[in-house]
């Protein structure tokens, strides 16, 4: 369906990613921010803080700390908004506990981390992307996310809205990736008009009370919804439970909701990879990165193919879930990979393990604080090219 | 009487009654499929849950609009029970998930019911925080001084010298009085009261429920298997009749006096009765004033 327009400040922009991301919310009909100011994502919610007031039906409260700013939009999700939070390294540690209750409850919602140099407090105005594994397993127990990652302003407001359409249609909390390079620099954001956004609404049950069961699953493995006050009486609830939404405490009912809740991701993951692939199709070496990485290493593959080194690109825009038959086909085509990211190996593992040994697989690793030299990735692909051969 | 008059109503009903076991008032109100609940016997958890559903049928609010959103403990298993949209959080957080709720559709009548542990320890933040701002919903926190469902540990509202699992040999760290807690960071109402207290407790849950903004009930209740077997005070009977003997009924009493020591007399009673913008009162009105026209009253 089409947004409604309320929300929606169509033109030609200069914005940062952090302002693009908050506007991208909004279009997607977002209408509830719980947040807890954090650098380098509190720009988020300040742009929000200064426009719900004057969108019908928006609301932003400033909740006491992070643990309550991701229970909170949960709460207005079962009332039937759309909600999100948005933090920062620090916060999204905190966040952890409630990313598994709205995986456990189905709860679609969208948590933004604006990543900055960890571990700890580490570095809070400079960038990394050393949050990605975190992103993916951060909570106890067995489940499974999306998480996508944009490299541009733009993407933040593009992808703000496919963080929000994911999350409705597969009932899972969406990680929006972004880091602080991407939140804080600022570029032309073209915001399309409302009825040119299309948007995922809420897959409410059309079955009456009585006959619904709210943890029954469709054919794709997501069960339909309801929201509190229509009626249904239901119950919702952490532990391990039933399609009646009762809590059982045995092995069999935890295999049969654990087992879906990782399926409903993996088993459609082919309609959810999302990546973009640049020269792949002469190369010898395939840069697999995401996030502004992938803008520095665009810079790196034109140097390495003036030495003479043919270069693709590889950008997952989508990190999770990841799509391992595409990298093991580019493997077994004998390109050799080289993972840039803004840390020491996280989507690094999963690139390796896709390959299964059919390639060399080089990391173009970085501590953070500052995007690569330019210089060390083209290191990176000239030593993968030498593995290749 | 009125039992006369059921039982003969059933034996004019066509199939003589003898279809199934008797309907009991409760059925409406509670998910009779997941009985029996967990509680041990003599608890007092069932005693405000009981309380509580007397608390709607009097207010005859609708109990589509009535959502319960419970923590983590026994006192957290309240959620579960109760046939209204019912959630059951995370452990501490039913208040911002409350808080949520509220905010976003505030058509419904959003009640917290969970334990002293999950409330005020590790939901401590969440406590001050939306009395402060006096959020529209009603906290019904159960108080039975330890943590019970792990089998009976310290807890921030345990008094002096109760011996407990993790104070073997009797607490010495003060603790919460949760009255003056509660006062002191603007709640509109604020009540306590113990499982004795039936009829007080349901009064105090039909005014609570009623009155707009963040309102406040602890209801100090027994914990046979642990609490009163450490204290060694006999069972929930016995508790009972202490409660009886030792409860002062005290609405004028300043929060500051109300701090419960183990074996001393325990002040119960309404404390706080009095007016306040909700959040979303105060939120409307001062955009209004700073906005002017071009702001649209929020309403959810």
């Amino acid at each position: 369906m089409k947004t409604d327009p309320k929300g929606v400040l169509t033109g030609s922009h200069y914005l940062d990613g952090d302002f693009a991301c908050c506007e991208g919310a909004l279009a997607a009909g977002c209408r509830f921010i719980a947040g807890y100011p954090i650098t380098p994502s509190t720009e988020v919610v300040e742009r929000f803080a200064r426009r719900a007031p004057l969108v019908d039906g928006a609301l932003f409260i400033q909740m006491e700390d992070e643990l309550a700013a991701s229970i909170a939009i949960q709460g207005a999700v079962w009332a039937g908004k759309k909600a999100m939070t948005v933090t920062s390294g620090p916060g999204f540690s905190l966040m952890m506990e409630h990313i598994g209750l709205a995986a456990m409850t189905e709860t679609p919602c969208v948590f933004v981390d604006v990543q900055r140099g960890g571990p700890s407090t580490g570095l809070p105005t400079l960038p990394s992307q050393a949050d990605m594994m975190q992103a993916r397993w951060g909570s106890h127990g067995d489940y499974e996310i999306i998480a996508l990652s944009p490299n541009s302003p733009q993407e933040c407001f593009d992808l703000t809205i496919d963080a929000f359409n994911l999350s409705e249609q597969y009932r899972v909390p969406v990680m929006f990736m972004m880091d602080e390079c991407v939140g804080h620099m600022m570029e032309r954001v073209v915001i399309p008009a409302a009825d040119k956004i299309e948007i995922t609404p809420r897959r409410y049950t059309k079955l009456p009370p009585g006959q619904y069961l709210p943890f029954k699953p469709a054919a794709d493995l997501v069960p339909d919804m309801f929201k509190a006050g229509d009626g249904y009486r239901l119950h919702v609830t952490g532990l391990t439970h039933d399609f009646r939404g009762y809590p059982v405490m045995n092995a069999e009912v935890q295999e049969q909701l654990v087992h879906r809740l990782v399926d409903k991701i993996r088993l459609n993951a082919p309609k959810i990879w999302r990546f973009e692939e640049t020269g792949v199709d002469d190369a010898d070496v395939v840069i697999v990165t995401y996030g502004i990485t992938s803008r520095v290493a665009s810079e790196a593959i034109d140097i390495a193919r003036e030495k003479g080194i043919k270069v693709g690109m590889l950008r997952l825009v989508v990190v999770w879930p990841f799509p391992e038959p595409r990298i093991f086909e580019l493997a077994c085509q004998g390109k050799a990979m080289v993972v840039a990211e803004m840390n020491y190996g996280q989507v690094f593992y999963e690139v390796d393990r896709s390959a299964r040994g059919k390639a060399p697989v080089v990391l173009a690793g970085h501590g953070g604080g500052t995007v690569h030299n330019i210089d060390d990735i083209v290191k990176k692909i000239e030593e993968a090219h030498r593995c290749r051969s | 009487m009125s039992v006369l008059n059921e039982l003969q109503k059933a034996s004019l009903s066509p199939s003589g009654g003898q279809t199934g076991p008797e309907k009991h008032p409760m059925d409406d109100f509670l998910r009779m499929d997941r009985m029996p609940h967990i509680w041990c016997s003599t608890c007092g958890i069932g005693v405000s849950v009981n309380c509580f559903a007397k608390a709607l049928e009097k207010l005859a609010v609708p109990l589509d609009d009535v959502v319960v959103v419970s923590g983590i403990g026994c006192t957290g298993r309240v959620a579960g029970y109760v046939k209204v949209d019912s959630f059951h959080t995370t452990h501490g957080r039913a208040i911002p998930f409350a808080t949520g709720l509220k905010l976003a559709n505030p058509k419904l009548k959003v009640i917290v019911f969970s334990g002293d542990g999950d409330i005020i320890a590790i939901g401590g933040n969440h406590f001050i925080n939306a009395a402060r701002r006096n959020i529209d919903i009603t906290v019904i926190c159960i108080n039975n001084f330890n943590y019970a469902m792990t089998g009976g540990q310290l807890a921030s509202t345990t008094p002096e010298g109760s011996i407990l699992s993790t104070s073997p040999f009797g607490s010495f760290e003060f603790p919460f009085n949760l009255p003056f807690l509660a006062e002191s960071v603007g709640a509109v109402y604020v009540a306590r009261w113990t499982s004795l207290h039936v009829y007080n407790q349901t009064n105090s849950m039909i005014e609570a429920m009623k009155k707009p903004g963040f309102s406040f009930i602890e209801i100090v209740a027994p914990c046979p298997t642990i609490f009163e077997r450490q204290q060694k005070m006999g069972d929930g009977l016995d508790r009972l009749r202490w409660y009886c003997e030792n409860s002062v009924i005290r609405h004028d009493a300043g929060t500051k006096e109300a701090d419960i020591r183990l074996r001393d007399k325990l002040i119960v009673g309404k404390f706080v009765d009095k007016e306040r913008p909700t959040y979303l009162e105060a939120m409307n009105a001062h955009y209004q004033e700073r906005l002017g026209p071009k702001y649209k009253v929020y309403e959810g």
